[in-house]
């Protein structure tokens, strides 16, 4: 195919410049040296500004996630497998099929093309990894101090497979809550990698794309009520919302959520409350207590499902309250966030 | 988490429970005030008032350093970012309490204002290497426990030369606050019949700074450690300091509280800071002696004398409970604008904002609690 | 007032003025200038990145020991708050 532009881009010293959102050659040869070259398939291959391609009847899914993470690079991932794994949770907590991503990329003027280089092959084996192609996008500098290095948007679509009606206001009293895994382990392993809140950690993200685990679910359960990957704002912050939505409050048992000691450990240093601290790997799945014991035993024999516990239930609440009997014995509310969490000192 | 689990022991609480209840004399009351601001946080995330009788209460005292803050030394801050372009730095805690004209330091940064959070007064003096052109300043709060970094921040900035590093204290004092409690009377009395002692204070000040509530003011003391089994333990001590008529000062946390404290703490305070004649405290009014300002010998590192900085009075929104609150007259249900215009995410006052604020507390974890209900009850009411 | 939280010596500086403390499998590097003769495998209580006193593991022992009487103590019926 003839080319616009002519040579290689220098990737290992090279900075992304205003011509290169301007769509001229220097972004011919961006997005073909960097973008295409990684996420390279048969649909982006077309070269088109938009992608074409049949689904089989049912129900669409869409989706979309704006990325604005720092640091880029943390313990676990970055940037760009957040992307992918967080847009794809998004369209399959609706019980779909993902099928396809778009990518957005707003860069700031100076970002070395190196890194972005490696967020896109990181991006590329996510979507790899997951079976979910990224087969359109788009490309935009801003100048100098106007972005934060680079902020990435994906979309998702799916389809939701006959039977299943998977919705945040289906909540009802009686109906068992369920967690995937571990929490905080993303919140802290971002934590622990800026400056000055530096602690060492093995901790790694748990970033990971969970549609799989949800296809074991709907498999074994198509009647599941609820589910939603708690992301900004924690368990809590997730809980609280399918509270509202479904005009319940809900029981936690503190005893009975998972929690690695690390994940404690550094809570414990900054003062903050683990149930708020941000999960990208994990999924809340809220069903009829009928089905709860053959879920759990499906979502154990996925490895992203293995700590995979009951942690409560849901009743009926008319202040729509998520409460929590504590590994202590008493109880506590477990409210919403008024903002971000912030570590504290008193 | 060793020497931190032990302590959080739920088996332990029931038994610590059941001795309570059987202890208790059901004649009367026992109104104990824990004192510190994270005893009250803590008092509430595990849940305690549910294991307690229903004639013991906890009231919540004033020993919350954001909460006593007045509005006007954050006003101030404000104004020295406006007016001088400083790097200003300061603890988490400080960056949604309310200021004046509904500012806070949230806001000025929206505003473009240089504002950093740090961990710890390290961070500050690394900022401040880090950019030797622009004026950093340490915005210092805490009582006793969290003076002695700033001690070393400020020796340390000496010792490197270290020009363009400043810390703005706000440094107060636990013992006069608590004076300042045990002297009410009449209505303005908290009435209560003992103290739960600071627990990280007193490492520093040590379990004698305490004797006046005994020899001066009658009133049966226990310093308490910072896990819940501490704060059941030292309940339980009171309880029979009071069923016994004893009056004496108690120190449960003896695994980090001495008589004496940190006394190189405490010599490193004094080289450092020297008392203010008198402060204002949100809450409690002008006490003398009861806070602390950077001696003359150490003047040029004080951000008060580098910036000239001016005293702003300012006043709490009326109908505003927390002054009350903070004398444990009121509890923050009382507050008309407790849950209506006063709310986390649109504070009137600190109490509500800080992670230690009784308003804080009572709304992040129990503000539907009706009193006296416990766990159990709690399963069968919802 | 204010949080601080008790947590393992695994390392020393070369003065030892910077001790690396383990709490629960996180590693940080706090001040120890407010702490005498601080020794790896003591523990030290931490606050805003410095050690504020050496935790007495003796006492620990005894406070926890304080906890194992109650189950000789008279609470033959349970009075649990009603």
């Amino acid at each position: 195919m003839m080319r616009p532009y002519s040579g290689k881009l220098d990737i290992r010293h090279g900075l992304v410049n205003m011509s290169h959102g301007s769509g001229g050659r220097a972004m011919a040869q961006l997005i073909e040296q960097i973008f295409m070259k990684h996420f390279d398939n048969e649909l982006l291959r077309q070269h088109n500004d938009q992608a074409a391609f049949n689904v089989d009847a049912g129900r669409m899914v869409i989706s979309t996630d704006a990325h604005v993470i720092a640091p880029l690079f943390f313990p676990g991932g970055d940037i760009g497998s957040l992307s992918v794994h967080g847009t794809i949770n998004d369209v399959c907590m609706s019980g779909a099929t993902p099928l396809y991503l778009s990518a957005a990329f707003i860069m700031e003027e100076g970002f070395p093309l190196s890194e972005l280089e490696r967020i896109v092959i990181s991006m590329a084996k996510a979507s790899r990894d997951a079976g979910v192609a990224v087969i359109t996008g788009d490309t935009k500098v801003v100048e100098k101090g106007h972005g934060d290095g680079i902020f990435i948007t994906t979309t998702g679509v799916g389809v939701i497979p006959n039977g299943i009606n998977i919705s945040g206001e289906r909540a009802c009293p009686g109906d068992v809550i369920i967690i995937s895994g571990s929490i905080g382990d993303h919140g802290m392993a971002v934590l622990s990698s800026r400056e000055n809140l530096s602690f060492e950690t093995t901790l790694q993200s748990d970033s990971a794309a969970l549609h799989k685990l949800v296809k074991k679910m709907t498999e074994v359960s198509p009647n599941i009520h609820c589910l939603r990957d708690p992301t900004r704002g924690g368990l809590a912050t997730t809980l609280n919302e399918l509270a509202l939505q479904s005009s319940v409050g809900m029981l936690l048992d503190e005893q009975a959520i998972p929690i690695k000691p690390a994940v404690v450990g550094a809570c414990e240093l900054l003062g903050l409350d683990p149930l708020y601290v941000a999960n990208e790997g994990k999924l809340i799945c809220i069903c009829d207590a009928a089905d709860a014991d053959a879920l759990l035993a499906a979502m154990q024999t996925d490895a992203l499902g293995r700590h995979a516990a009951i942690i409560g239930k849901v009743v009926m609440d008319e202040h729509h309250m998520v409460q929590m009997k504590t590994s202590f014995g008493g109880s506590r509310v477990v409210d919403w966030l008024a903002g971000e969490q912030l570590p504290r000192i008193c | 988490m060793k020497y931190v689990n032990e302590f959080r022991n739920g088996d332990i609480a029931a038994k610590l429970a059941r001795v309570i209840a059987s202890e208790v004399n059901t004649d009367r009351n026992y109104r104990l005030m824990e004192f510190c601001g994270g005893h009250t946080h803590a008092i509430f995330r595990f849940g305690i008032q549910d294991l307690m009788p229903d004639n013991v209460n906890f009231i919540h005292g004033p020993g919350c350093p954001v909460c006593v803050l007045p509005k006007g030394r954050i006003d101030s801050a404000i104004k020295l970012l406006q007016e001088h372009d400083v790097i200003l730095c300061t603890y988490a805690d400080l960056i949604r309490v309310p200021a004046s004209k509904q500012m806070s330091l949230l806001k000025a940064k929206a505003d473009g204002a240089d504002i950093r959070m740090v961990y710890s007064t390290q961070d500050a003096l690394n900022i401040a290497r880090q950019n030797p052109e622009r004026q950093v300043v340490f915005f210092a709060i805490g009582f006793e426990t969290t003076t002695p970094p700033t001690t070393v921040a400020i020796q340390q900035a000496k010792q490197q030369g270290l020009s363009n590093f400043s810390v703005f204290c706000n440094h107060l004092l636990t013992p006069p606050a608590m004076r300042h409690i045990l002297q009410q009377d009449g209505d303005q009395s908290a009435n209560i019949d003992g103290i739960l002692g600071p627990s990280h204070v007193s490492t520093i000040i040590g379990s004698q700074a305490y004797n006046f509530c005994a020899t001066e003011y009658h009133i049966p003391i226990v310093i308490a450690g910072f896990e819940p089994l501490d704060v059941m333990q030292s309940t339980l001590m009171l309880i029979r300091q009071l069923n016994n008529d004893s009056v004496t000062v108690e120190n449960e946390y003896t695994r980090v509280v001495t008589p004496k404290g940190n006394r190189k703490a405490q010599a490193l305070m004094q080289e450092v800071f020297e008392l203010r004649p008198t402060f204002e405290w949100r809450g409690l009014g002008m006490m003398p002696d009861s806070a602390l300002q950077i001696r003359d010998a150490y003047a040029e590192w004080n951000t008060e004398k580098r910036f000239d900085v001016e005293s702003i009075v300012s006043s709490d929104v009326k109908n505003c409970l927390c002054p009350a609150i903070l004398r444990g007259l009121n509890k923050p249900t009382d507050c008309t604008l407790f849950g209506t215009v006063c709310t986390p995410e649109n504070p009137m006052g600190a109490c509500m904002v800080s992670s230690e604020g009784s308003c804080a507390a009572y709304w992040s974890y129990g503000r539907f609690r009706q009193p006296g209900l416990r766990a159990s009850q709690l399963e069968k009411s919802v | 007032m204010c949080l601080a939280i008790p947590a393992i010596v695994t390392a020393l500086n070369a003065d030892s003025s910077i001790a690396t403390v383990d709490l629960s499998g996180v590693q940080k590097e706090v001040s120890t200038v407010l702490v005498d003769d601080v020794e790896i495998g003591d523990y030290l209580l931490i606050h805003v990145g410095f050690a504020l006193h050496k935790l007495s593991e003796e006492e620990a022992q005894s406070t926890l020991a304080l906890f194992e009487e109650l189950d000789a103590m008279n609470a033959e019926e349970p009075v649990l708050p009603s």
